[in-house]
């Protein structure tokens, strides 16, 4: 049984939280005592139906707003498969919260009302989405009951979307008619659909492809932690030195050629250590300690690659950057921390090229900053060289985030573009 | 060629996320510490730590908010697996803030230590100058919890805001705080409870003998069975009898609730969860009945 993260997009009049309730509930993921806790709430606020949103809002100021404010997460699993799901809100002013939630994301559920059809915001959830490279869409024409499971109406849906999608670069593609209330194609097959030859909502969920989306070419190894143990009470391990992380692309193997950055020094894999024993190979997502056959000075914030194949070791990075607080904006000259992968550095914003409208995609090349929930393409000078890859290519070694320097609060994400 | 097949099971998955939490905390802070109560989620957590750093010991000490309200098999249980590691442990203890006047002792029928704990931990926190303190909460455990990040701030009092905190994305971890604030961090955020014994049983760690099925003396309350102990007010209406039960959660003795269960391996216990309907803080803890937002209030105001 492996894991599917997916992300879902939408607002509550999209039938986005009936949707996970009901995944949740048919998973047998929600028990006795929440939807009693559920059900006690929604008649005590005069509501007639299960409020199965709150399970999902957590908080007492959503609860008492009646809006989802933050990424929550929930879990559920059939004998397939476990699911992690980040419910993000649809709203625009929570564009930060959808990013947060998509960059982990496997796959991504965009919810379209079958009678409203494709909206201004299906458009910026599925843009949000594919900045964020999340791997497999799927586009859920829900309520499809209200519009008497129209094959036509369907179809009509599917070709706006797929032009639209066409300009965006998106990825795996799949549109599913469903009725989250009834529960049409979400964990079986409907017969109100015959028309309908796709798998349910469930089914594709547990069936998608999703190893091979892991980069497994490129080897990317950023050194987390050395280890040293120096137990005077075991001098076999005096002079152990294991250099601890998590795989961030491509297959290691005991013997690999291996290059350090930023020495450029070759060297070769020694073994692959784990608590469990060596390892005969390791790649994304395994947490690894290597060991290396020759000694070189390795620290925090390096790099292990292959010598024919490198990151960019890059002080000038050009990238798409999501701007997460309403406490300041980003704008030329502004100076920031920036973290990407296991190296922290300082950041200084040379320029904006344009901001980014998330409903028309119109780039605004006169803008002067970018504020909260804004997007951008942005030039940066870092202190010192960051290992970078393209973000199309590895979320992982293409993904940072900026810290506002004062304050300490995450401000900014970024995604690197046109790596050099 | 035969393609290999790169897919991860889910234990190694979320396993290789904690390890990656545990390596990061080690790195960018100067004072960690991690939460160990004897309950299975910090022991867990504790295996976890063990891989993260092997060869090497766990790089930094343990520590025990202590009610006084034990159940003794897990004290016990507890201090040999501290004993085993070569671990240093530090108990912060609940009697001792009510010695010193920290906090004052409840009383009546449902006098409990828990929300005093937090008077404890935060003090505790402060006298050893932990930057960072590692939890074993898991979001499915409760809506308030589900909101909350891996890394999770707390300011100078110690004190969560729930609506203003800090964004995480991909595997990146914002570890940045000034001198007095502290960060606790959570790497089985992405477990469930099935998750848990799942990985006991593969990993075939040891368990205190409370979370088998045994016979003890309890008395209900609430459609709970609490036990029968010294530091519980018991009302003439709540007799005594004895059951079966096992417990779910470990937490303090006068709040935590048993169940009714025949599990005494891992495996009937795995059985046993994966066909119950209710949660397990819903089925055994006292403390999150108090209201629909109770989880809340007590971590806004600094509780694990």
């Amino acid at each position: 049984m492996d894991i599917l993260r997916f992300a879902t997009a939408g607002s509550v009049d999209d039938g986005k939280s009936t949707l996970i309730g009901r995944l949740l509930f048919d998973s047998k993921a929600i028990f006795e005592d929440q939807l009693e806790a559920v059900e006690r709430t929604s008649r005590d606020r005069g509501t007639e139906y299960t409020d199965l949103s709150l399970l999902t809002d957590g908080l007492r100021a959503e609860r008492e707003q009646g809006i989802t404010i933050d990424v929550a997460y929930r879990y559920f699993a059939t004998p397939r498969r476990k699911f992690i799901i980040a419910d993000t809100p649809g709203h625009i002013q929570y564009t930060r919260n959808m990013v947060t939630g998509a960059s982990t994301a496997d796959l991504a559920i965009i919810l379209i009302d079958a009678r409203k059809g494709v909206l201004e915001q299906s458009r910026r959830h599925a843009f949000l989405t594919t900045l964020l490279r999340v791997p497999h869409l799927v586009l859920a024409v829900n309520k499809m009951d209200l519009v008497d499971y129209s094959e036509e109406r369907f179809e009509e849906i599917r070709e706006e979307f797929t032009a639209f999608a066409s300009k965006l670069n998106a990825p795996d593609l799949t549109f599913i008619p469903i009725s989250a209330l009834l529960g049409d194609n979400v964990v079986s097959r409907s017969e109100n659909m015959p028309w309908y030859n796709g798998s349910s909502l469930l089914h594709h969920l547990e069936n998608v492809h999703i190893a091979s989306d892991r980069n497994l070419v490129d080897v990317r190894f950023p050194v987390q932690y050395v280890i040293r143990p120096q137990r005077a009470t075991d001098p076999a391990l005096h002079d152990y030195r294991g250099y601890a992380g998590q795989v961030a692309g491509g297959v290691l193997k005991p013997g690999d050629e291996v290059m350090h950055l930023p020495s450029g020094l070759s060297t070769r894999i020694a073994s692959i250590d784990t608590y469990d024993g060596p390892v005969e190979e390791a790649f994304p997502p395994m947490s690894v300690t290597l060991r290396l056959e020759d000694d070189i000075d390795i620290s925090r914030g390096d790099m292990i690659c292959r010598p024919n194949n490198q990151p960019h070791a890059a002080q000038e990075l050009e990238a798409m950057v999501c701007w997460m607080t309403d406490a300041s904006k980003l704008g030329p000259r502004t100076k920031l921390t920036i973290k990407h992968t296991t190296r922290t550095a300082r950041a200084l914003v040379r320029d904006l090229h344009y901001r980014l409208d998330v409903n028309t995609l119109h780039r605004d090349e006169g803008a002067q900053s970018l504020g909260l929930n804004e997007i951008g393409r942005v030039s940066l000078r870092v202190t010192q060289p960051l290992f970078v890859d393209d973000y199309a290519r590895n979320r992982l070694t293409g993904g940072f985030i900026l810290v506002d320097e004062f304050t300490n609060n995450t401000v900014g994400a970024g995604m690197i573009v046109d790596a050099r | 060629m035969l393609q290999r097949d790169y897919t991860t099971s889910q234990l190694d998955v979320l396993e290789a996320e904690a390890i990656h939490i545990m390596r990061e905390v080690a790195a960018e802070f100067e004072r960690p510490c991690l939460l160990f109560s004897g309950g299975k989620d910090s022991i867990v957590m504790l295996r976890i730590a063990e891989k993260a750093f092997w060869p090497a010991p766990i790089p930094f000490p343990l520590m025990h908010v202590d009610t006084g309200h034990n159940f003794p098999e897990v004290i016990e249980f507890r201090d040999r697996r501290v004993e085993e590691l070569g671990a240093r442990l530090v108990v912060a203890s609940v009697q001792d803030s009510i010695d010193a006047g920290r906090v004052v002792e409840e009383t009546g029928r449902r006098a409990s230590r828990n929300r005093l704990q937090t008077t404890t931990l935060l003090d505790a926190i402060e006298e050893h100058e932990f930057d960072a303190v590692f939890g074993g909460a898991r979001r499915d455990e409760e809506k308030a919890r589900a909101k909350e990040r891996v890394f999770s701030f707390r300011d100078d009092f110690g004190q969560w805001d729930p609506k203003n905190q800090r964004p995480e994305l991909w595997n990146l971890y914002n570890a940045k705080i000034r001198k007095g604030e502290h960060i606790r961090v959570f790497p089985l955020s992405n477990w469930t409870e099935l998750d848990i014994w799942d990985y006991i049983r593969r990993e075939g760690i040891e368990i205190p003998s409370i979370y088998f099925a045994h016979t003890r003396k309890v008395f209900e309350r609430d459609g709970m069975l609490l036990a029968d102990n010294p530091w519980i007010t018991r009302g003439d209406d709540e007799p005594v009898f004895e059951a079966v039960v096992r417990y779910r959660t470990v937490g303090d003795a006068t709040c935590t609730g048993a169940v009714q269960s025949s599990a005494a391996t891992v495996e009937e216990i795995i059985e046993e969860i994966a066909a119950t309907r209710i949660t397990e803080r819903g089925a055994t803890r006292a403390d999150d009945r108090a209201s629909e937002a109770a989880m809340e209030d007590r971590k806004r105001e600094g509780y694990f």
